[in-house]
């Protein structure tokens, strides 16, 4: 079994045990309760083996959602150790355990939260603005959702089969090579990484083909809705991206695994090598995160106000702009490394120009909101929320691209402030506004307002008690992945971020009160229109929820606002005859895939050789069969069409 | 699936310059090749990060064998032409296909077949002669990097001739379907890319080391 023994679980240690047995019990009772209930057919059938994008998109946001409540655990017992652990106290996580935490907390919170969020909000909204019936590979769009979670899987494996890695979200060597981290534990991020990035690179190429090349007659470039713009801008840059960290960790593997050179100390490595590809990928990654989010926003914020987007044209010409600048600044990542001044200053310049065509997004968002006639609704809130707090992380973004400002602040915990300021100001509170903005088309009933808004304040409120006071201590001296500090002046800094995690925690308990309450009293919340906020595009003409074809007759778009157009034109009468049309049958590949993926990433982790042979074996075998049958797809014809949109033909009459 | 896209697949490639917009929604086989088309540009970015790594760290032999010391040109000028050579035949083969004349696609895919796998035991004859000589990827960065860009290529060879065989085998038993043509364009766009690669590889790689 290669290096695996019973020792590998870490019986001896009460915190991950008793995490790891609550997350057993919870898996094993939640199959006991589907098996008992009998649904697995229906599970199967509707949801594991289902290509139909609006399935996948909401199983990507499920999984986010999910994992966000892991992610928080990290971060409280992380905020709750440095609350107590000052002057000679030494808190109750012991460093090999914070030093974890702090690594598996920044892993999932990005790749296994912020991705599969934005990237699940794009799968599900995408071919319904574009009025489209699909994405352009919708069983490679499975293939992609189930390799997501094949890592997400691994990385939470780690917990109970394990350690995870000690290194810090990005793994830099030397510290991530063999020679200083022998554990499992780097392995088990760089498979776990490997694998979701495979499926992250898959899920680009078919968004961008999807935006590209399928999208509703008369819908050209500059008549799509902007969340659609910012879905492609995050998509190339997905494509563009995502290979050099399949390479870097790739080159890093090898290090280990094969005892190569790469990045190591000696043999004429170079570690700073890796701190360049990394953040090569790592700097588009945070525009791939927060461009999606700006599209949730125009999108609500335009329909909220009831007014057309204000500068759709600079808008659409700032989201590319971002896209390509995006790629000219990662070396700020590490001023600190000695490549000059000239080359620093070339950095610094290219991450102020960045936060122009930023800059230009808010002025549009603040002049769409003037004089509208805005709507408190949940999303709305969480948009205003994050304008504010937006601007004030990205101020102080623009403070350390200063080289300077950045050598006394790198790697301090006013960075650490910094970041959760843009990407829980910006991304999370983004996804949240996106969540809450279409719940009604996914599932055909709102969200409760008051928990909404709860959940909203609780982490307005909480965010920024918990990480104001980290600006003030950066400043003060405090560096960052720190188990405990000698200096007692810095705790009452702590025991106030602490309090926010806590108000924070109230968000969360918030939201999920929302969803189980909103769910309860469906009945006398349902959306019968399609239209519940009376919005623009065409996500909004079909049904909530819509029928697994989107569209019975493909919509013609005349104008950028298409629905709206139609709303104002005079909705045509439904057409009494279809054309039959076609939709790809489900298919199990996705599923297929991840479960070799999942089988093979272990045994590598472990260097279980026969294991790993088998699952790649297995693996091919199962590409070759799905690659040999051929794809018939299932046709449904005009009378059944007709039969099926009768409802809603009665209901426009 | 809408009723263009069911259209052309029953026509085979039409409207080649339709491109979603006023037309609505692309035919299948355009949105298959232009996907692929762009799968194709991340892996050139992968490849980039190699080259970008090689760059770096050809210098760092670490007290070892250097490039010039272990090139052999000659073995390279084979390995080109073997690969450039297969990439006509692969061309050549894709355009008796489009004109359904089977037997001359066979001859020239399995000719395609032969030039790819002499290409690749080249290759490891290579690899296998430096690595007992000592100077296996694990002696210093500069093999290191040597051993994974050169290496990465080679994968993608071997991937391809087992794509290669399973759409000749396809072919067979299936006919010139539709679907069928749809994936030898895009292993014969696969193809000409791993050209693409290898001339970089071996401009970069290789001349470059020995260069006067």
């Amino acid at each position: 079994m290669g290096k695996l023994t019973w020792s590998a679980i870490p019986f001896d240690q009460p915190i991950p045990m008793a995490a790891s047995l609550f997350i057993v019990l919870g898996v094993l009772g939640l199959l006991g309760l589907t098996t008992a209930k009998g649904w697995w057919p229906y599970i199967w059938r509707e949801w594991l083996t289902s290509v139909d994008h609006k399935r996948i998109g909401v199983m990507y946001v499920l999984l986010a959602l999910v994992l966000l409540l892991r992610g928080f655990i990290d971060a409280i017992m992380m905020r709750s150790q440095l609350a107590v652990a000052a002057g000679g106290a030494a808190g109750y996580l012991p460093p090999e355990h914070y030093d974890q935490i702090f690594s598996a907390h920044g892993t999932i919170m990005i790749f296994f939260m912020a991705m599969p969020f934005m990237v699940g909000l794009m799968n599900f909204v995408v071919p319904l603005q574009l009025g489209v019936r699909d994405v352009a590979f919708p069983v490679l769009n499975a293939v992609s959702f189930w390799l997501t979670a094949s890592g997400a899987l691994l990385v939470n494996i780690s917990l109970v089969v394990g350690e995870f890695a000690r290194t810090g979200w990005l793994a830099y060597p030397p510290l991530s090579e063999l020679q200083f981290s022998p554990g499992v534990g780097v392995d088990y991020y760089l498979w776990a990484l490997q694998i979701s990035g495979v499926g992250t690179l898959l899920a680009g190429i078919n968004l961008v083909t999807t935006i590209l090349k399928l999208r509703a007659p008369g819908m050209s470039y500059m008549r799509m809705p902007v969340f659609c713009w910012t879905a492609l801008a995050s998509n190339l840059l997905i494509v563009a991206a995502f290979p050099i960290l399949t390479a870097t960790f790739g080159m890093l593997l090898l290090d280990r695994y094969l005892g190569m050179h790469f990045f190591t100390n000696d043999g004429g490595g170079n570690a700073m090598l890796y701190f360049n590809l990394i953040w090569a990928w790592g700097h588009p990654e945070v525009y791939i995160l927060i461009l999606p989010a700006f599209g949730v926003f125009s999108e609500v914020i335009a329909t909220f106000s009831g007014k057309a987007l204000f500068g759709y044209r600079s808008m659409v010409l700032a989201t590319m702009a971002i896209c390509i600048l995006s790629f000219m600044v990662w070396l700020h990542h590490f001023f600190t490394m000695g490549a000059g001044a000239n080359v620093n200053a070339f950095f610094g310049v290219m991450t102020m120009i960045i936060a122009v065509p930023t800059g230009v997004k808010i002025f549009n968002w603040l002049f769409t909101l003037f004089r509208g006639r805005i709507r408190f609704e949940v999303p709305v809130l969480w948009a205003i929320g994050f304008m504010v707090t937006f601007v004030i992380g990205g101020m102080t973004g623009v403070l350390m691209a200063v080289p300077p400002a950045d050598f006394v602040l790198h790697n301090s915990v006013f960075l650490v402030a910094h970041f959760h300021n843009v990407i829980i100001g910006g991304v999370l509170f983004g996804g949240m506004a996106g969540y809450n903005y279409w719940f009604p088309k996914a599932f055909g009933f709102t969200l409760h307002k008051g928990l909404g808004a709860l959940s909203f304040w609780c982490w307005l409120i909480g965010f920024y008690l918990a990480f104001m006071p980290l600006y003030a201590l950066g400043l003060m001296g405090m560096t960052r992945r720190m188990q405990h500090y000698a200096d007692t002046g810095w705790q009452p800094y702590l025991i106030v971020a602490e309090v926010g995690a806590v108000v924070i925690l109230c968000g969360i308990v918030a939201t999920i009160a929302q969803l189980v309450v909103s769910i309860r009293s469906r009945d006398a919340r349902r959306d019968v229109t399609g239209d519940p906020w009376n919005g623009r595009t065409l996500e909004w003409s079909t049904t909530s929820p819509p029928p697994h074809y989107n569209f019975a007759v493909l919509p013609r778009v005349n104008s950028v606002d298409a629905f709206w157009k139609m709303k104002k034109d005079g909705l045509d009468a439904p057409p009494t005859t279809y054309d039959s049309i076609d939709v790809p049958p489900r298919s199990p590949n996705g599923f297929v895939t991840a479960f070799f993926a999942v089988v093979t990433g272990f045994a590598l982790i472990w260097h279980i050789t026969w294991m790993a042979i088998l699952g790649l074996v297995c693996a091919t075998v199962t590409l070759m069969v799905f690659g040999w049958i051929e794809r018939v797809d299932n046709e449904i014809s005009g009378s059944d069409l007709a039969l099926a949109e009768r409802p809603r033909s009665k209901a426009s009459a | 699936m809408s009723a263009t896209e069911a259209t052309a697949e029953s026509t085979g490639v039409t409207n080649l310059n339709v491109s979603g917009g006023e037309a609505g929604p692309a035919p299948v086989a355009i949105v298959v090749s232009y996907g692929f088309w762009i799968f194709l540009l991340s892996d050139i970015i992968m490849f980039s990060a190699l080259f970008a790594t090689y760059a770096v760290l050809s210098g760092q032999t670490d007290g070892g064998p250097s490039g010039r010391e272990l090139f052999d040109t000659r073995n390279v000028a084979i390995e080109t032409l073997c690969l450039l050579f297969s990439s006509y035949t692969c061309g050549l083969g894709s355009v008796f296909l489009e004109r359904r004349s089977l037997p001359a696609f066979y001859v020239l895919f399995g000719i395609t077949f032969v030039l790819g796998a002499i290409f690749l035991g080249l290759e490891f004859h290579e690899f296998a002669g430096m690595v007992a000589r000592g100077a296996g990827p694990s002696r210093s960065a500069f093999l290191s990097a040597f051993f994974a860009l050169v290496g990465l290529h080679g994968a993608h060879v071997s991937i391809g001739l087992i794509w290669l065989a399973f759409m000749v085998a396809q072919t067979a038993a299936k006919g010139p379907r539709e679907f069928v043509l749809r994936r030898l364009r895009c292993f014969s766009l696969f193809w000409h890319a791993l050209d693409i690669i290898w001339v970089a590889v071996m401009s970069l790689v290789y001349l470059m080391a020995v260069r006067v």
